[in-house]
């Protein structure tokens, strides 16, 4: 997979979980921005997913397992729609923390698909 | 499924808690899944292991985000479990490796997932005995169903 695009897709959840923590900390519950953020995050990963998707059709292999792989790039852009639908339903601090945890998960999925596709 | 009650257990931390739950129950259960259709005769513990652990996970999703009584002792029982699994299969990890030739979710007390496996049961029977104590308040709904002369004191079941 692409270092440098993995590497933007390491850090910028990071910098969109702290953006969360902070509004935690605030007791500020989900907004606009933390929508904006999260949809970023997830367009970057769609994009990674496309991405893979291609090498796999170009006759790329995942040395750690096909099926590993495949379960990763379906679960994953699922992670966080799936926690800003379940955050709006409580509108409170705690909102802001479902989504900062989601952000949290994606710079481990890009690490783990990383993994899987090179075999470590 | 309609909204039964005012759900007490989902509401605050709980929901961090709840997605936590649903996320290892997908982590544990992908991993356990592709574990056991693509080489189960290398280490059958281990992805046994792997397996139980993601119906407990799927169990106590289920139960943490549900309100009424029964399923609040279902949910203190998936987390002692869940609790008692890591402890477990942790210790035996590190004592006898060779009977883990591959990791689990619990494997070195949940090393691999940033020692998560670990500190959710406990979060997750902290938070429901500090809504049992009710400092959320019973929800209506709840209170009605368990009926008249409800106290801490008084509940035998």
């Amino acid at each position: 997979m692409n270092a440098a695009f993995s590497t933007v897709m390491e850090f910028a959840p990071l910098a969109a979980a702290l953006f969360c923590l902070v509004t935690l900390v605030l007791n500020k519950p989900m907004n606009g921005v933390h929508l904006a953020a999260v949809a970023l995050v997830e367009l970057g990963l769609l994009a990674f997913v496309v991405l893979a998707i291609v090498r796999l059709a170009t006759g790329g292999h995942p040395a750690g397992g096909l099926l590993t792989f495949v379960f990763y790039l379906v679960g994953s852009p699922l992670v966080l729609p799936v926690a800003v639908v379940w955050g709006l339903m409580d509108r409170s601090r705690w909102s802001s923390a479902v989504v900062g945890v989601a952000c949290l998960v994606v710079p481990v999925l890009i690490v783990r698909m990383n993994q899987v596709w090179s075999g470590a | 499924m309609p909204e039964p009650t005012i759900a007490t257990r989902r509401t605050g931390a709980g929901r961090v808690i709840v997605a936590l739950y649903a996320l290892f129950t997908v982590a544990a259960g992908s991993r356990a899944a592709v574990q056991i259709a693509t080489r189960f005769h290398e280490a059958p513990l281990a992805y046994a292991l792997s397996a139980f652990s993601a119906v407990v996970y799927a169990l106590a999703t289920v139960v943490m985000a549900r309100s009424g009584r029964t399923s609040y002792r279902i949910a203190v029982v998936a987390c002692s479990v869940e609790l008692a699994g890591v402890l477990a299969v942790g210790t035996a990890s590190v004592v006898d490796p060779a009977a883990f030739p591959d990791a689990t979710v619990w494997s070195g007390y949940g090393m691999g997932y940033l020692f998560v496996p670990l500190v959710l049961p406990v979060a997750g029977l902290l938070w429901l005995r500090h809504v049992r104590r009710g400092s959320h308040g019973v929800s209506p709904a709840a209170a009605a169903r368990s009926g008249p002369g409800r106290g801490r004191a008084g509940r035998r079941e």
